[in-house]
């Protein structure tokens, strides 16, 4: 179990790098600090702010701006597709023409009626996906969404975080699939036993570069 | 103060919606009810004289292990594919959950109570449609389920989740007990209010206090 | 690592003097009752156990409040240690009360209220302990025991009412007198005496044990952190 420290005030400087990848290996607190980040766990030391919010005080602002993709999909297997939006629309106060919008987007109006228990992992993610951006947050945090997914949910996926970085909303990304997302990234951090240790911008990496940046970064490439 | 009703209202819409799919829940606490009826109908070899004294015992008993597997099953719905993070995500109060599962609980808990009923009063003749008794049902219903909830919601999240509930929750609701059943006892016999009211509000009392600690304390429960 | 402080080892030596006192007291001072004879000797340890047990509740609900609040391992130290022990001394005071009764009332238990009552006090300290033991992660194990330790202390009033308004055989010693109880009597002067420095003497004694006990639960603690930060630095 590893445990949470922050070592310093995380601050993701949104405006110049609407998209980061955040990468590294197994147990390099990448859930964890993106669960810091949604809210759901507190750091055992260390202070956070996202954006203009200063956690823990104004978690229940943040919330609102937020939408989170995690490995779960987070859905009821009992309701269906559509019952499962509804729930969350309630929650976030979302009008219901929303829903048919979202059902839109990820390709599952033609389910909307079926239990999601039903569902394959790859319509469970796209839904999850859906539930995600019901309330059109600013703020996107994905933890290895590519992971189960099948062709078409990928590239659905792809177009999504493009779109997002369009229209100025801000996206962070854990993916083990290291070259389809930097493909998407205008930021790549390296994560390593709870510390970013390297960080750069997409702009000046090709693909070759992004795998050396990966080993030299683990090799301790000092603190960022 | 509205949209927090409304979400309240929205998770217990979820919880009946998706249990009316497959009433697996009631119907398990259904038949576990009345398997514990006929188990204590065989145990005790309860005769007429003894029915009128022991048999609100039996069936408070019944309640509270029913209670149990309805308590379990309603927050493993929320553990299984991580839909608890779900709710914690959303921008509503965490005592939204609270309220929300602990009414569902009790819904759930009334519902197989109105049907053991009946059959009690089939199996042994006692009159169990007093009002005054059907009120300290529902009086002892709301502490059981009060308390079960936040327990439920712990207890979840502990390793040993299935047998740690009844372990933890029954020394603590033995006060609703013994009041529910002297209470029950006092309506069967049909003594005069004044001789046994003073169990009512031990009743009354206890829900007033268990419920504001629970809210209270209900926050901690769902940090990380 | 921090040595044993020059007052707890004056206080370990204090709280063994004044048990030694304590029993002296009540072998050698303390009139034999009347009507129970020799047993009810048994009473001066029999409550003075009972109340320290109820106190180390009290000190587990308290450290429980402050654990929520502060976040602060040592809330959560103190917590389990004032269970651990409380849970030992109820379980002696339970027994004495036992022995107290087999003479007088002709039985070792009755299921009559006041002793129900302790026994699901017990009960409700010993989940506390099956609790902790089934939550790993050490801040959610604190949390969750911070919270029924809270909730185990309030509950235990309430279970108390009951008893009061139902009729019981225990002995209402201190406060009303029951005529439908057996076993009561009067303290004389001598015996009040022994009673409350008996009471003293083991609360003394509880206070010893808790030190030691939060002390030994620091040490685990710094123990723990050395793990995690060695982990971390990759050794």
């Amino acid at each position: 179990m590893i445990p949470r420290t922050l070592e310093k005030t995380v601050e993701r400087a949104m405006r110049t790098f609407p998209a980061v990848l955040i990468i590294g290996p197994r147990q390099s607190g990448k859930t964890t600090l993106l669960r810091i980040l949604a809210t759901l766990s507190r750091p055992t030391s260390g202070l956070v702010r996202v954006a203009a919010y200063q956690l823990p005080q104004a978690e229940a602002d943040l919330r609102n701006h937020l939408g989170l993709v995690s490995h779960q999909p987070l859905l009821y297997g009992d309701l269906t597709a559509e019952e499962n939006l509804q729930f969350f629309s309630k929650l976030y106060s979302i009008s219901e023409d929303r829903i048919r919008e979202v059902l839109d987007i990820v390709g599952l109006v033609k389910r909307k009626d079926d239990l999601v228990r039903n569902f394959s992992r790859g319509m469970q993610q796209r839904l999850a996906i859906g539930r995600a951006i019901l309330h059109n947050p600013q703020i996107l945090l994905l933890d290895e969404p590519y992971t189960g997914l099948d062709q078409e949910a990928g590239e659905i996926l792809d177009s999504l975080l493009l779109g997002n970085a369009r229209e100025g909303r801000t996206v962070l990304m854990t993916s083990h699939n290291l070259v389809r997302a930097a493909n998407l990234a205008t930021r790549v951090d390296l994560l390593s036993r709870g510390r970013i240790t390297a960080s750069v911008p997409t702009s000046q990496l090709g693909s070759k570069d992004l795998i050396e940046f990966y080993r030299e970064g683990l090799r301790g490439g000092g603190p960022v | 103060m509205r949209s927090y009703l409304r979400a309240v209202g929205a998770v217990i819409w979820k919880d009946f919606r998706a249990e009316w799919r497959n009433r697996e829940n009631l119907s398990a606490m259904l038949v576990f009810a009345l398997l514990v009826i006929l188990i204590f109908n065989f145990a005790l070899e309860l005769d007429l004289q003894a029915r009128a004294s022991l048999s609100a015992g039996v069936l408070w008993t019944t309640f509270i292990f029913a209670g149990t597997i309805g308590l379990n099953r309603s927050l493993a719905v929320e553990k299984d594919r991580g839909c608890l993070d779900g709710l914690l995500l959303a921008p509503v109060d965490r005592s939204v959950i609270f309220f929300g599962k602990a009414i569902g609980n009790l819904a759930f808990m009334l519902l197989v109570e109105a049907i053991v009923l009946p059959v009690f009063n089939f199996l042994y003749g006692l009159n169990v449609f007093q009002p005054g008794f059907l009120g300290v049902v529902v009086l002892g219903s709301i502490g059981y389920a009060a308390v079960g909830t936040l327990l439920s919601t712990m207890v979840v999240q502990a390793r040993t989740r299935d047998i740690l509930l009844p372990i933890l929750l029954f020394p603590l609701t033995l006060p609703v007990v013994i009041a529910a059943v002297k209470a029950s006892q006092g309506f069967f016999q049909n003594l005069p209010l004044g001789e046994f009211s003073v169990w009512i509000n031990l009743l009354v009392a206890y829900d007033l206090i268990f419920i504001a600690v629970a809210f209270m304390v209900f926050d901690y429960v769902l940090e990380d | 690592m921090k040595a044993k402080p020059k007052v707890l080892t004056g206080l370990d030596f204090l709280s063994a003097v004044m048990v030694l006192i304590a029993a002296g007291l009540v072998f050698f001072y303390a009139p034999v009752e009347v009507q129970m004879g020799a047993v009810q000797k048994v009473f001066y340890f029999h409550v003075a156990t009972a109340w320290v047990g109820m106190l180390g509740f009290l000190v587990a609900a308290v450290a429980g409040v402050f654990y929520l609040r502060r976040n602060e391992v040592r809330w959560d130290i103190i917590g389990v240690s004032a269970v651990e022990i409380s849970l030992v001394f109820f379980l002696i005071a339970i027994i004495m009360g036992s022995i107290w009764a087999r003479p007088i009332w002709n039985t070792w238990w009755t299921w009559d209220p006041r002793l129900t009552t302790a026994a699901i006090v017990e009960l409700i300290y010993a989940a506390y302990m099956l609790l902790r033991s089934g939550v790993d992660d050490p801040e959610r194990r604190a949390r969750f025991s911070a919270i029924y330790a809270i909730f185990g202390f309030i509950s235990v009033p309430l279970t108390f009412i009951s008893i009061r308004l139902l009729r019981t055989i225990h002995p209402v010693v201190i406060g009303g007198a029951e005529a439908a109880s057996q076993g009561g009597f009067n303290m004389g002067p001598s015996m009040q005496w022994v009673f409350f420095f008996s009471l003293v003497a083991f609360s003394v004694f509880f206070a010893d044990l808790l030190w030691h006990r939060i002390r030994l639960g620091e040490l685990k603690s710094a123990v723990e952190s050395l793990r995690v930060k060695a982990f971390q630095e990759g050794m």
